[in-house]
């Protein structure tokens, strides 16, 4: 069996971030999984995960604090090179993103990114903002890969607890310093990780309230369209889509939003989709379970009570 | 400051795109093409940069003769030369940095601006892989603390903040959860997210400059770069479409089908 190397991501809490357990499960399929862990005390965090692999790399250093491309992928091909690692992989969160090929980079790896499923060592991953699957093979020797983490479930715990191996990642100096990360603080649950979304598009004019207030009424988390984090309505990080988070809930509701390709990208692999749009000609509507013709202004309101008349 | 770019030619991101019969390519007929929506920010940047810190940026393209009209199309935005890396066939990632790298070491930017992603192949590498190879620096997902609709976007102030004298720069990332900012020291590698800024329209006196630019044409074996894809794509095709659903008459409706039909609330 090939040696699969996964590396770990932790929350702004430092707690284990649930995409990783949606990698390990993609690694699963292609062989052996290790993990490697980096953090200033990586000890915590290796524990979180033994359960779930073969082996934990816990890697503690003071210079792999705060992540950075520059500082980690030197101690991820470390690894990855003294445990003859075949596949190096990550989910495809933004860190993994930045990460992967940085790590690829440096072994010399062919690296397919987003991968949706595993069939022997053909990768499955989208093209042309999902519109296009594609059936890729690497041909080097170590191959990378970040995993889109609604294609596979979260792993189960492997029977019986990995071994964790302590190492100190050799000390590199980083042209890149890391200088400050500005949380935007949500009550609500994880975009990607959340089993209702509501998202509004264009047609709020910028106006979430009812957006949120129906999001808050199912315990939802909120979404925008590209549209809405250009013009500063909300956050950049709550942009669904192509080039932003793809998320699958069971239960994704747009409003406002027409439905251009590369928003469909991030969303239309959730379970049961509600477009709510005044326009009955709109592109949403084509992949929408339930469509309503309406004044999201009207139709939010009226939804939210009727949901909460409903319990 | 000297600026490296780049500009992909892409299918326009309005485009239909579909799988051909083969299922070894797309269908290329009534297509249209442009620079990579990615890449133009990465120009846009560029030029916003130079008009503070006066220097050329050089835009880089790889394709056959057809990507004269991206590597046009930069240079009427306002750059200053184009570099043509004549090559038909295909292109990895791994092939992409590897002639962007030597071209780096031709030109000696002090800053290369790629796009975070191109939308045709939606890899999001070529910029990290430059960044290890060259050994520099990386900030990708580059985007500012400003809208789109801001006084300072309507200013055309850069969102990349250069450092006194020079030496660094500061880059504000879209991450999870929030964004970050880092401190690069020069040279090194910046990749761009949709927020950075909105790019300019060519304007005629620009496009009419564009047609006597210079434009130098290279190759990958002059180079000395070998380009044999290590990716290769077996079979394209389309994901399968969602099934059909219905239009609902009011509220009370849809709360019902989601209540006992898809039984999500
Ligand atoms: C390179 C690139 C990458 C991109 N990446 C993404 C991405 O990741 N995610 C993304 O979302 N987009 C992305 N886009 C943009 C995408 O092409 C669309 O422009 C965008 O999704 C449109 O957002 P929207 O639907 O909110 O706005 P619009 O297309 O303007 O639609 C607004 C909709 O609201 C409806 N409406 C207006 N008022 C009301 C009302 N009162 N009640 C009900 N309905 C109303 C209108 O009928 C209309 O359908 C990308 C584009 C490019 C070129």
């Amino acid at each position: 069996m090939p040696t699969v190397l996964v590396v770990v991501e932790a929350q702004p809490d430092g707690k284990l971030k649930k995409a990783t357990l949606n990698a390990i499960t993609a690694a699963r399929a292609l062989g052996d999984v290790h993990a490697v862990v980096l953090a200033k005390d990586a000890t915590a965090l290796a524990a979180e995960v033994k359960d779930y692999v073969k082996v934990v790399h816990a890697g503690s250093a003071a210079h792999v604090e705060h992540y950075l491309a520059e500082t980690w992928a030197p101690a991820v091909a470390e690894v990855a090179k003294a445990i003859s690692a075949e596949w190096v992989g990550a989910a495809a969160t933004q860190q993994g993103r930045d990460l992967m090929p940085r790590v690829a980079a440096k072994l010399n790896a062919a690296m397919a990114s987003d991968i949706m499923a595993v069939n022997g060592t053909t990768l499955t991953r989208p093209m042309w903002a999902g519109a296009v699957i594609a059936e890729v093979t690497l041909s080097t020797p170590v191959k990378a890969f970040t995993v889109r983490t609604t294609e596979f479930a979260l792993a189960e715990k492997a029977g019986g607890a990995g071994e964790v191996k302590a190492f100190a990642p050799a000390p590199v100096t980083s042209p890149t310093k890391f200088v400050e990360f500005k949380e935007v603080k949500s009550a609500r649950p994880e975009l990607t990780e959340a089993r209702i979304v509501v998202s509004g598009g264009r047609g709020t004019k910028g106006d979430f309230k009812e957006v949120e207030a129906l999001a808050d009424e199912l315990g939802a988390a909120v979404g925008a369209s590209r549209a809405v984090c250009d013009a500063g309505w909300q956050p950049n990080d709550l942009q669904v889509g192509q080039t932003g988070k793809v998320v699958a809930p069971s239960l994704y509701v747009a409003a406002g939003i027409s439905g251009a390709i590369q928003h469909l990208a991030g969303m239309k692999g959730s379970k049961t989709i509600v477009a709510i749009n005044k326009d009955g000609e709109a592109p949403i509507f084509q992949v929408a379970d339930y469509g309503l013709v309406a004044d999201l202004f009207k139709a939010l309101p009226e939804l939210r009570a009727a949901i909460k008349a409903a319990k | 400051m000297k600026i490296l770019v780049t500009a992909k030619r892409v299918e326009d991101p309005e485009s239909k795109i579909k799988v051909d019969a083969a299922g070894k390519g797309i269908v290329k007929e009534g297509l249209k093409y442009k620079i990579n929506p990615f890449d133009e920010i990465a120009v846009e940047e560029a030029l916003r940069l130079v008009a503070k810190h006066p220097g050329d940026v050089v835009a880089v393209s790889i394709g056959g003769k057809e990507v004269h009209e991206q590597l046009r199309h930069a240079l009427a935005m306002g750059a200053t030369k184009a570099v043509w890396v004549n090559h038909e066939g295909p292109l990895d990632q791994m092939g992409v940095a590897g002639l962007l790298k030597k071209i780096v070491e031709k030109e000696k930017p002090d800053l290369v601006i790629l796009g975070k992603q191109s939308i045709d192949d939606d890899q999001n590498q070529v910029g990290q892989y430059l960044a290890e190879w060259l050994g520099w620096g990386q900030a990708t997902f580059a985007s500012k603390a400003d809208s789109l609709d801001s006084e300072n976007e309507k200013n055309k102030v850069p969102g990349v903040i250069v450092g006194d004298g020079a030496k660094t720069i500061d880059v504000i990332r879209e991450v999870d959860g929030g964004l970050n900012r880092l401190q690069l020291t020069l040279p090194a590698v910046v990749t761009t997210d949709l927020r950075l800024n909105q790019p300019r329209y060519a304007s005629l006196p620009g496009i009419m400059k564009a047609k006597s630019k210079p434009l130098e044409e290279l190759n990958p074996a002059g180079l000395g770069v070998d380009v044999a894809p290590k990716i290769t794509v077996t079979k394209l095709s389309m994901p399968p479409a969602r099934k059909a659903g219905i239009k609902v008459a009011d509220v009370p409706t849809l709360v019902t089908k989601l209540k006992t039909e898809a039984k999500v609330i």
